[in-house]
């Protein structure tokens, strides 16, 4: 058992040490993996800051607490790292908490005419019965400053001004994978903001967690990011384990691990399918489509779900693989090494691919780390933040594998770290896939699960980043508060910096490589 | 003139498929109502037609979609049943396909691009979230079931369902299609509505 080390701070003394930490000499926390929100009951509302120093790995957490429930105050530190301004939206839409120096204090899943806090412990479950209005958006926003005497100023931002010409994509629009919308103000064909309005598919997972007892939270897991179900589940599994002490067996770790590279594949041969759709190519959707079925063949096997498998147990795994299951895999990673090539004759060489691809969209490796862009963008514009390398689990530290990295940022930069990243994938599946230990596949686990009283957080590598696991737990058979952290909301963020001055016939394409899936932005 | 039809979709029985009552009351509605030979034949051509080119709106939200989109690829190939062709806007689609969780934000953009659409049109809903809310039915942001919003013609259930469970309730739709009165009938459904 290994609970968290949190570091309680003043609430006043949030943004000084904070900023201590951020610029620290020798462990500069230049990365800040997420803020979660929290209601203490009695001890009021607050929030936790997990933060990681990309040089080397070093993981801290920091505690605030405002005692005061009506007028929820904490300092902003959105100054220090971009990605917190969207992340203390989120803390302010599901807490009431408000940032003071946070330019942007709206709303940010929920109606703007929403009414309460639903993550709060005594919110009412029925305040809010379906509104079937039409929703206006407002285009002013409210920023709050602390003033020197201690009182609190409010002030209007304005979002889009009367000059914007503003045009509103989505939340139904067949290239934004999902139900994303972007109201995007446009200089001519160049874009000038994005501001995206996110929360059309919050499913309110994280707050359905606190009265579903530990082995039921894992079914909601795999909903989140459907593409990386097996990433996620994992995660949530290696969490509870950690807490309850539970050590799972060789064998289970084995399965685990070639069943999330199996998924990873799964994952980026979809987004190569879905990029080059969005982009106008139709015959690489076959393709693409065409190995992926393989893949969902050899899970549906040994699971039992095609998109869905609901594989990871606390404690190991639900059934033992197929007995075919060594040899598909084999057969296919041989099949996928010889066709790879069509894919890049296809479309990586492609001559408009590669005008609409390279030097588009351009992401500083500073812009990424601030604005927490983790996986296969961070990692094209040259932040090395791979979770399976840095913090290691299952049995990554056994096997021998590449981190992709590519320094240009750019959308076809993006682009090829994925479909190197397939490569990888195979490489990590064929050292292990022969060397399967016998033994159990799943250890016997109470049925009631109770965890030890504290904070306990994993992270894996999903497809499209870091997934977080952020659980604090106070000895009940529910969890106190089961947060995650989504691998989509920072890259969401980055759109409007990546691209602001680029045209907007190139918003799809960027947005395609940037590879996100709503339904984990919006929890 | 009298009205035989058993409501055939070639290569699967009629036995084999459940639900026949609801069918079977349509039709006899029909032979009770009284066809004129003319109408009812022009009627039976245009269903024929309508049937196999069923246009449809995607509405995906979440997951559902992308076994949606694995129909459309070539194992399952979902242009044998000529429904293949999706449209982006409500003005062409001849259906909504209701593909993932609706969320309290999504309910007004949903039923407002249900309006958009012109008569005739169906609804499928796919997947236990949007028959019942599935695994978010106790969340406070989630609908339980479209039902309570548009209309719904066919349920398609499961988590997500299979490429066949897809066949299976589009052919059910396209039975539905098929014995009903178009002229005067489903395509002028709204106004007869309203001058009730
Ligand atoms: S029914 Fe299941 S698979 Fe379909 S959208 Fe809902 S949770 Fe996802």
């Amino acid at each position: 058992m290994n609970a968290d080390n949190i570091i309680l701070v003043k609430a006043e003394d949030l943004y000084n040490e904070a900023s201590r930490l951020r610029y620290d000499a020798k462990q500069p926390m230049d990365y800040l993996r997420d803020i979660v929100g929290m209601d203490w009951g009695e001890e009021g509302l607050g929030a936790l800051y997990y933060m990681e120093c990309t040089a080397t790995g070093t993981r801290m957490v920091l505690k605030a607490v405002t005692a005061d429930r009506d007028n929820a105050f904490l300092p902003s530190v959105c100054n220090l790292w971009k990605t917190a301004k969207i992340k203390e939206r989120e803390v302010f839409d599901f807490f009431g908490i408000r940032f003071t120096g946070n330019p942007d204090m709206r709303r940010l899943f929920l109606r703007e005419d929403w009414k309460g806090y639903p993550l709060r412990k005594d919110y009412d479950m029925n305040s809010n019965p379906l509104n079937m209005e039409n929703e206006e958006n407002a285009d002013v926003t409210e920023e709050y400053t602390l003033m020197p005497d201690g009182t609190i100023k409010g002030k209007e931002n304005v979002v889009f001004g009367s000059e914007d010409f503003v045009v509103n994509i989505g939340p139904q629009h067949p290239s934004t994978h999902g139900v994303l919308r972007m109201r995007t103000s446009i200089d001519g064909e160049n874009i000038r903001r994005i501001d995206p309005i996110l929360g059309y598919i919050h499913r309110g997972i994280e707050k359905m967690n606190e009265s579903l007892t530990y082995p039921q939270t894992l079914a909601l897991t795999d909903r989140l990011d459907y593409l990386s179900a097996h990433h996620n589940r994992h995660a949530l599994c290696m969490c509870i384990e950690q807490a309850a002490g539970i050590e799972i067996s060789e064998r289970a770790q084995y399965i685990r691990t070639i069943m999330d590279e199996l998924q990873r594949i799964d994952s980026h041969l979809l987004f190569y399918s879905c990029l080059v759709m969005d982009m106008g190519g139709l015959t690489p959707f076959f393709y693409g489509f065409r190995e992926r079925e393989m893949i969902l063949d050899i899970m549906e096997e040994t699971t039992g779900g095609r998109l869905i498998q609901n594989y990871n147990v606390i404690g190991g795994v639900q059934a033992d693989i197929h007995p075919d299951f060594q040899r598909k895999v084999k057969e296919f990673i041989k099949h996928l090494r010889s066709v790879i090539k069509d894919y890049h004759d296809i479309f990586t060489g492609n001559v408009i691919a590669r005008q609409r691809l390279v030097g588009v969209g351009v992401l500083s490796r500073e812009d990424a780390i601030s604005l927490g862009a983790t996986g296969g963008t961070g990692r094209a514009s040259g932040w090395s933040n791979d979770v399976r390398k840095h913090h290691p689990y299952a049995m990554y530290d056994k096997v021998d594998f590449r981190e992709i990295t590519r320094t240009e940022g750019d959308s076809f930069a993006r682009y090829m770290v994925r479909m190197d990243e397939i490569m990888e994938s195979c490489h990590i599946i064929e050292q292990l896939i022969d060397n399967i230990p016998e033994g159990e596949f799943r250890v016997k686990t109470k049925a009631i699960i109770k965890l030890p009283e504290g904070n306990f957080s994993t992270s894996v590598e999903s497809s499209r980043g870091e997934f977080g696991v952020m659980l604090e737990s106070h000895g009940d058979k529910y969890p106190y508060r089961l947060h995650y952290r989504s691998t989509g909301l920072p890259l969401v963020d980055t759109m409007d910096t990546v691209c602001r001055g680029q045209k907007i016939a190139d918003l799809i394409a960027i947005g395609g490589t940037l590879d996100f899936v709503i339904p984990d932005i919006d929890r | 003139m009298e009205i035989k039809k058993r409501t055939d979709i070639r290569s699967m029985k009629y036995e084999e498929f459940r639900n026949n009552d609801y069918l079977e009351r349509m039709v006899k509605q029909l032979n009770d109502d009284g066809a004129g030979v003319i109408v009812g034949t022009a009627d039976e051509l245009i269903n024929w037609g309508r049937s196999n080119s069923l246009w449809s709106l995607t509405f995906g939200t979440s997951c559902c979609a992308i076994e949606f989109m694995a129909l459309g690829a070539a194992r399952y190939d979902m242009a044998r049943f000529g429904f293949e062709v999706t449209r982006n806007s409500p003005r062409q689609a001849d259906m909504i396909m209701v593909l993932g969780t609706i969320t309290h934000r999504m309910a007004p953009v949903l039923k407002r691009l249900y309006d958009q659409m012109a008569e005739p049109k169906y609804v499928v809903a796919v997947g236990g979230c949007t028959i019942s809310g599935g695994p978010f039915r106790n969340s406070y942001h989630v609908v339980n079931g479209i039902d309570k919003i548009i209309p719904v013609d066919v349920f398609i259930p499961g988590c997500p369902p299979r490429p066949e469970a897809f066949y299976y309730g589009m052919m059910q739709l396209q039975r539905k299609i098929k014995v009903e009165r178009f002229l005067g009938g489903v395509n002028r459904k709204e106004k007869k509505e309203d001058s009730k």
